[in-house]
């Protein structure tokens, strides 16, 4: 039986099994990771770290792929807007 | 900090752990560096809630077993400072990792082909959404759409199946005529046509339409809906997610970094190799993907006859010469029958997004000659991802070849750079001494 990993995603608190990435977290309670330099709404896209469109700000690092990041107890995650 | 390796293979799928374990066979120092925090690459993900394939338990098991083998976790190669030291970065910092030889197991990433609502969230690649799906991304009673080309779909459509997904169903490009053509020489390959039967019986109740493609995704903030055509009628389906791509295509850009030779007369480029894997480096190998897409077995074999290369065992890698024949048959045989039909290069319209990363459309695009005139005018392929997905979408749409000879080889932290920019500086027989 796995761990159960609490993180916070745009403040809202969220459970995920161990081993889940950041980016099943943040589908959990949002659809938009980050807005393109044209104000689209992204989500991530290729699932393997190639596209980048998965970027989100964790534990105040910038720029991180959500979908090639493990999932921590503790995490803070926030999307863009 | 820094460690040497007789070996160092990069990246963990199947053909890098072959090579990892065949060349800790003959009693070489291996390193095996991915960016996953578990080994298996893309067709061995793990699955956090279901049991892996038998294939994947044993590869996965020899590596822990294997005391010689050193597992480099969670580290992403940005940088090729020398011939004999790559720069991996990870989220405790940067390393260099130095070694004799190389074995290049990089894979391959969906090709992903631009239409109308492709940048929508809930658009994603089939290969995309299984690999999502099977890191904990909630898909149960989601309707879901999978589309594009190849036997992926078929996997990926199981796969969301499986985790409660309702796979409303699954539209392949290629004909009727075509994909029976190409079930027709299965037998050739036992173990391939017994997995399509497997996969036949999972996916039963759910419409597989050939001579089909997604026209358009539609939605306001997310997906809502995706229009199908079937070459007679266009037909609309309401769903949460559509999961489409369109085959492989060999990820090469660390390759191209350490300057071996691709075949680029081909319309996705891969590593030139000869028959024991090495490419126009001497002690630079490759294996699997990289060397053009071929699927499982060939990276398996591949991947072993690297890895006993790298280690100078040549015997047991020419005993593996004519199993890697007929597995490079097969991936033949998958080229010709789901080739692209000319419908999917055309779905874009005017206004639809090429490059996702610096928002630049397609009819942007229009008068420029090359990748790179287009590139500077319009910073297409100039974004994050360097222009993976643009790059392969316009080779297909305009026959562009992708202007990729800019480090780093994926963005990188600074301390990553400085620590390359001080690896080329100092002297490469320093190994071990370097701080």
């Amino acid at each position: 039986m796995s761990e159960t990993l609490r993180l916070q995603v745009n403040g809202v608190v969220v459970d995920v099994p161990e081993g889940a990435n950041v980016a099943a977290a943040i589908a959990r309670v949002a659809t938009l990771f980050r807005r393109s330099c044209g104000g689209e709404p992204r989500a991530p896209l290729c699932g393997m770290g190639i596209c980048f469109e998965c970027r989100v700000t964790i534990d105040g690092g910038t720029q991180m792929l959500s979908c090639v990041t493990p999932a921590r107890d503790g995490m803070i995650v926030c999307t863009d807007e | 900090m820094n460690e040497h390796y007789d070996v160092l293979v990069v990246g963990a799928g199947p053909a890098g752990l072959a090579a990892a374990t065949s060349a800790a066979r003959a009693g070489a120092r291996v390193g095996i560096v991915d960016e996953q925090a578990r080994a298996g690459g893309q067709v061995w993900r793990h699955d956090l809630t279901r049991a892996s394939a038998r294939r994947a338990r044993d590869a996965l098991q020899a590596l822990a077993a294997n005391r010689c083998i050193d597992h480099l976790a969670g580290l992403r190669i940005v940088a090729a400072p020398d011939a004999h030291c790559l720069i991996a970065e990870g989220g405790s910092g940067a390393r260099a990792l130095t070694f004799d030889r190389l074995v290049l197991a990089t894979g391959a990433r969906e090709l992903l082909l631009p239409f109308p609502g492709w940048t929508l969230p809930g658009v994603t690649g089939a290969g995309g959404l299984q690999a999502l799906v099977k890191g904990g991304w909630p898909i149960a009673g989601r309707r879901v759409v999978v589309a594009g080309s190849g036997p992926l779909l078929l996997a990926a459509a199981a796969t969301l199946r499986a985790h409660g997904a309702r796979v409303i169903a699954v539209i392949e490009q290629a004909s009727r005529q075509l994909l029976a053509a190409f079930a027709l020489q299965l037998p050739h390959w036992p173990g391939k046509l017994a997995q399509a039967v497997a996969l036949k019986l999972r996916l039963a109740g759910i419409p597989y339409r050939s001579g089909s493609i997604v026209r358009a995704a539609f939605g306001s903030d997310r997906l809502e809906a995706v229009e199908v055509d079937d070459g007679r009628r266009r037909t609309r389906i309401h769903c949460d997610a559509l999961a489409c791509g369109f085959g492989l295509v060999p990820n090469i850009e660390l390759a191209t970094a350490l300057g071996c030779r691709l075949d680029e007369t081909v319309r996705h480029p891969h590593v030139i190799v000869d028959s024991l894997q090495r490419s126009s480096l001497a002690h630079v190998h490759a294996a699997g993907e990289a060397c053009g897409i071929g699927g499982i077995d060939c990276a398996h074999i591949e991947g072993a006859i690297a890895g006993f290369a790298a280690s100078g065992d040549t015997r047991a890698a020419q005993a593996l010469f004519a199993r890697r024949a007929h597995a490079r048959r097969f991936a033949a045989a998958l080229a010709v029958h789901f080739a692209l039909d000319q419908r999917a290069r055309n779905l874009a319209a005017a206004d639809t997004l090429v490059c996702r990363c610096e928002d630049v459309s397609l009819q942007s695009l229009d008068g420029y000659a090359d990748a790179r005139s287009a590139k500077l005018a319009t910073r297409c392929g100039m974004g994050a991802c360097q222009s993976r997905i643009c790059g392969a979408a316009l080779r297909e749409l305009k026959g562009w070849s992708r202007d990729i000879s800019r480090p780093p080889i994926f963005p990188a932290r600074l301390d990553s750079l400085a620590l390359a920019r001080a690896s080329a500086i100092l002297p490469s027989n320093d190994h071990g001494t370097n701080a």
